[in-house]
């Protein structure tokens, strides 16, 4: 075997690492993990919801195509995340197993492969439907990859907050590939999904048991400690009510987002109250239960405000006179 | 018939060519579609001028 063929360690290819793992020489599934398929079925999700909802008709060809360049953008800046953050990657045991620390892929593969999709995605974006779509797509994975994961992440407990906006752009990128611009509904869209990462993480973040400390990453629980954590959960959904109301005023909201917005806000902050209520010792008794069951309900939460703008989306289209007269 | 049992290694990369080659078939089938998709779409026309030149109509 020639030099050429051996890692840049001077092992070879598929070589045992000391550590236990294998070098190089990664199956297609290892790239595909780095494009986070589980965060991508959100990005897919929200921006289908941002094209169909918008008021203008798509080509289904047209429409596919966008819905799959934006899961494209949204995996590259998982794959450009993890090639950055490999080194505290490491250091966790949840993400010790990933293809970057395990030595499956180096952190070159991934770099180029990330950046490769990257510029693939919003050309294609851009060439399949408008420009405003693919500048919108090109800042996600700026906003992603150098503001969030390169610059907040390891400064602030508040990286969530602001890192959030990237999770929250793809139904307005999915709304701008059908019209061409960005508009209330899609801002209000983006503002929904923004003010709900906060809580819905630090709900995650209370019991959760993760070694970020280890790693360096400052976390709200281990920064300002639990009980300014569980303000923090209280003080955003109170944000987030009206903002999930506000899209009921626009010319997306309809009977269906209504009646889902009153009960899965009562719901969320119900939980987000008990959750304010209660101290450590109350949730170390019960094993987290609530704090547990919000996290899930904050879940169906988006789920569902998501589906009932799709419900009244559809019946706009099949002109039901109530749905049809609905709108600023 | 191999006359070896394929390394680990080999079925890996075996993974990765394939998936590469039917990503770039899907990717092929999908320009495709949307040049379809384009063209037979109502505002899609094209320009007066090249159509006129074409014929030798105006010159």
């Amino acid at each position: 075997m020639s030099d050429a063929s051996l890692n840049a360690d001077g092992t070879q290819p598929g070589a045992a690492h000391p550590d236990g793992t294998q070098q190089g020489d990664a199956g297609f599934s290892d790239f595909f993990s780095l494009l986070k398929p589980r965060v991508m079925s959100l990005v897919v999700f929200t921006a289908l919801v941002g094209l169909l909802a918008a008021p203008v008709a798509v080509h289904p060809i047209v429409g596919f195509a966008a819905i799959l360049f934006i899961a494209i953008g949204g995996g590259a800046s998982g794959a450009l995340n993890m090639w950055w953050d490999a080194d505290i990657d490491r250091i966790m045991k949840r993400t010790r197993s990933r293809a970057i620390p395990a030595g499956r892929i180096t952190e070159g593969e991934a770099f180029g492969f990330g950046i490769a999709l990257a510029g693939i995605s919003v050309v294609m974006l851009g060439l399949a439907t408008n420009f405003m779509a693919a500048g919108l797509l090109a800042f996600t994975i700026f906003f992603y990859v150098v503001v969030y994961s390169m610059w907040l992440k390891r400064w602030t407990p508040q990286n969530i907050v602001i890192g959030g906006a990237a999770g929250a752009f793809p139904p307005m990128i999915g709304w701008a590939a059908a019209t061409g611009s960005v508009s209330v509904e899609s801002v209000l869209m983006f503002a929904l999904i923004f003010m709900w990462t906060p809580p819905h993480f630090w709900a995650l973040a209370l019991f959760m048991k993760s070694d970020y400390d280890k790693a360096g990453v400052p976390m709200l629980t281990s920064t300002h400690g639990r009980r300014v954590t569980r303000n923090h959960i209280m003080a955003y959904t109170l944000l987030l009510v009206p903002v999930s109301f506000a899209l009921c005023f626009t010319s997306i909201g309809g009977p269906a987002y209504i009646i889902a917005a009153v009960l899965l806000n009562a719901l969320f902050l119900r939980g987000a109250w008990t959750i304010w209520r209660r101290d450590e010792a109350a949730a170390e008794v019960d094993g987290y239960a609530v704090e547990k069951k919000v996290f899930r309900h904050s879940l169906y939460y988006l789920f569902g405000l998501f589906v009932a703008i799709l419900i009244d989306a559809t019946l706009r289209g099949m002109d039901i006179a109530p749905f049809a007269a609905w709108g600023l | 018939m191999p006359f070896r049992a394929p390394h680990e290694m080999h079925k890996r990369r075996f993974s990765r060519n394939l998936g590469l080659g039917l990503v770039l078939a899907a990717f092929v089938a999908l320009v495709f579609g949307l040049t379809i998709a384009k063209v037979s779409q109502d505002d899609f026309t094209v320009p007066q001028t090249e159509k006129g030149a074409g014929y030798g109509e105006d010159g």
